[in-house]
């Protein structure tokens, strides 16, 4: 079988498996998964496939362990994703009107797979993202952003919207969801491409 | 009692250079692996047992002894494998120890992997704490350059490689076993132990799991000597704690202090007491699985021995903190949620418990309560406390049981009144 990924990013793949100890390929899975995200956004059938077939398990095997973990999404997401922490240390300093006002702001309902009508947002509910000493706590494309009033979320929103990327409170910022996923895989950052579509 | 002592894990914060290898050099780092590599496995285990030192994961479990349980004669190699996971709500120390001095996690790492004769670790990272795996993977390369890594580790002739593995957004792969099943890339669910990790742990290999501020200890045990390390905490609670407090008070943060400090020292002196000056109503003491304590615990010391005879734990040392204008309700019912969403689905009492439970509490909360709900949720808490696979579910029966014991009156009026009396605003879809 010939070896494939999505967006023929197969040499990178195989950097990836090449991180873990020979005869241990699986271990690569989660990072394989972050890969096929930081090209498509979501990982697709597609995707599973080709994971299956490069690790040489089956496609239900991979698709357990993507459908196991928040992180990976199984349906196409908005642009940029909004994570709002609403669990205890957050929702005690005000994260629930944090959430409803990322929901009203970029027009994301909360059924769905929760993506705004224009695709540029998806806002998830968070459980605690350990940043509860700046609480509410808020991602931003996998981000910080420490201490978030629904003004300043709505703002933030805002100014994604312009096209420009708010610098996190630690940290780099990440221009996509896409881009966010890249670092997930432990990528460097790619090179812009023509066009720009991140 | 003002707290003054000589700071260990936080002694460099705010200071910038120390983030980079030349820095760390500079303020002494990397002795402790240079010695450690004259030292026989043997003399390193005895080292740490000797300082007392226990895992700051949340069991409080002696990790000399557990370094200790390694066996050397399998043929198998063995792993070490970093617990950077950090997803129990209210915790976020290992996170800031790792910003602000990442290589003392890397010195400490390859100190345990030298005691057990390992020459790979893994750092398991949970996926949202991006930004460290990269703070942590720039460490890595530096220490790479610099010989403190890779083969002939500090002019020596032993190899210690260490790779970062991220998770992606489940809190059940802090439990150990079902850490080591993630990062042999399956589904983060826990393993049936015995045999445990120190027998048969990654790809079956002997390997010890441990927790980041564990980790950070070990340099200055090896350094400074383990008499050197009880000089602070308690007998049975050597050392410092980070300290997590969130919530109602002035100034959250992560503290360090000598294990059993009591919590009022923390509160009132570090954290600048509750926010606005308002009364303290409740706090957990180690993360949100830890039985609720209230006002009546305030000079509590926080050490593992003190927590456990108040009914408790000292888990994360993660404190969130409630004032008098805070639902208990409210506050269980999120708890209990966190722990429902976050089951990995292995086991009954914690899968279909867990959502049950969070039905009955979020329509308590609601003002949709009935009389019968109040013994529905008890017994809950009841059936789950140690019938479930993992410890997990026992976060679940800790919020209901703890703040049945002590708010039991708060959720009686919850049911007379038909809403919250506090009036706390919850998400519009609980109520339906
Ligand atoms: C549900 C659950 C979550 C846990 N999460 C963490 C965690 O995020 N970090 C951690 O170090 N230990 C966590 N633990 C404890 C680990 O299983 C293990 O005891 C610990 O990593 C051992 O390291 P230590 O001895 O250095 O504390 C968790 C345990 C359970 C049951
Ligand atoms: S207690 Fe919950 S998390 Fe633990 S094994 Fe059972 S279902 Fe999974
Ligand atoms: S509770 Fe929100 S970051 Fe911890």
């Amino acid at each position: 079988m010939t070896e494939a990924f999505p967006g023929g990013a197969i040499e990178e793949a195989r950097a990836i498996i090449a991180r873990y100890p020979a005869g241990r390929e699986r271990s690569a899975l989660m990072p394989l998964l972050y890969l096929a995200q930081s090209i498509e956004g979501y990982v697709s059938r597609e995707a599973l496939r080709a994971i299956a077939a490069l690790l040489q398990i089956t496609t239900a095997e991979v698709e357990a362990v993507a459908s196991f973990y928040t992180m990976y999404r199984l349906h196409p997401t908005g642009t940029h994703v909004i994570g709002v922490c609403t669990n205890l240390a957050c929702k005690l300093r005000g994260a629930v009107a944090v959430l409803e006002a990322a929901r009203e702001a970029t027009g994301v309902g909360s059924s769905g797979h929760g993506v705004s009508p224009d695709g540029a947002f998806t806002v998830h509910e968070e459980e605690c993202l350990g940043v509860c000493d700046h609480a509410p706590a808020v991602q931003i494309n996998v981000a910080n952003h420490d201490e978030v009033t629904p003004e300043r979320m709505r703002e933030l929103v805002e100014r994604l919207r312009a096209g420009e990327v708010p610098t996190p409170a630690r940290g780099p910022a990440f221009a996509s969801f896409r881009e966010a996923c890249r670092a997930l895989a432990g990528l460097e950052p790619a090179p812009p491409t023509p066009g720009g579509g991140a | 009692m003002a707290l003054a002592f000589e700071r260990r894990l936080t002694r460099h914060w705010g200071d910038p250079e120390v983030v980079g290898l030349d820095g760390y050099l500079a303020r002494g780092g990397y002795e402790g692996l240079r010695r450690a590599v004259s030292m026989t496995p043997e003399e390193i285990v005895e080292a740490v047992k000797a300082s007392g030192l226990r895992g700051r994961g949340g069991a409080g479990f002696p990790t000399g002894m557990k370094w200790g349980f390694v066996p050397r004669d399998t043929g198998k190699p063995t792993y070490v494998v970093v617990n950077f996971d950090e997803s129990e709500p209210g915790t976020c120390n290992n996170r800031e120890l790792v910003e602000r001095e990442p290589h003392r996690l890397l010195e400490g790492t390859a100190i345990a992997a030298l005691a057990i004769g390992c020459t790979t670790a893994f750092i398991y990272v949970r996926g949202e704490y991006l930004w460290q795996a990269l703070v942590l993977e720039r460490a890595i390369r530096e220490a790479y350059g610099g010989g403190f890594l890779g083969p002939r580790i500090a002019g020596s002739d032993r190899t210690v490689d260490i790779v970062v593995h991220r998770g992606a957004g489940a809190y059940i792969c802090g439990e150990e076993t079902a850490l080591l099943n993630s990062l042999e890339g399956l589904r983060g669910q826990p393993r049936l132990r015995p045999p445990f990790p120190a027998v048969e742990g990654l790809y079956a290999c002997p390997t010890v799991v441990n927790n980041v501020e564990t980790l950070m200890n070990v340099p200055d045990i090896i350094v400074r000597g383990p008499e050197w390390f009880r000089e602070l905490g308690t007998d049975k609670s050597p050392g410092t704690k980070m300290v997590t407090i969130s919530g109602k008070v002035e100034r959250p943060g992560n503290y360090e202090v000598p294990l059993g400090t009591p919590f009022r020292t923390v509160l009132e002196e570090l954290a600048g007491g509750v926010l606005g000056g308002r009364a303290l109503k409740a706090w957990t003491p180690g993360g949100s699985s830890t039985p609720l304590l209230t006002a009546e615990h305030v000079d509590i010391p926080l050490d593992y021995e003190s927590l456990a005879a108040a009914g408790s734990m000292l888990g994360t040392a993660a404190i969130m903190v409630m004032d008098e204008t805070d639902c208990i309700v409210d506050a269980a019912a999120r708890m209990v949620r966190f722990y429902a969403v976050e089951s990995c689905g292995k086991c009954t009492p914690c899968r279909e418990g867990g959502w049950w439970a969070t039905r009955v509490l979020d329509r308590l909360e609601a003002g949709f309560g009935r009389a019968d709900d109040l013994p529905v949720v008890r017994d809950l808490g009841r059936n789950i406390l140690f019938r479930a696979f993992c410890a997990l579910a026992d976060g679940t029966a800790s919020v209901i049981t703890s703040s049945l014991r002590h708010f039991a009156d708060e959720y009686e009026e919850h049911v007379r009144l038909g809403r919250c009396p506090l009036g706390v605003p919850h998400l519009e879809e609980v109520a339906s």
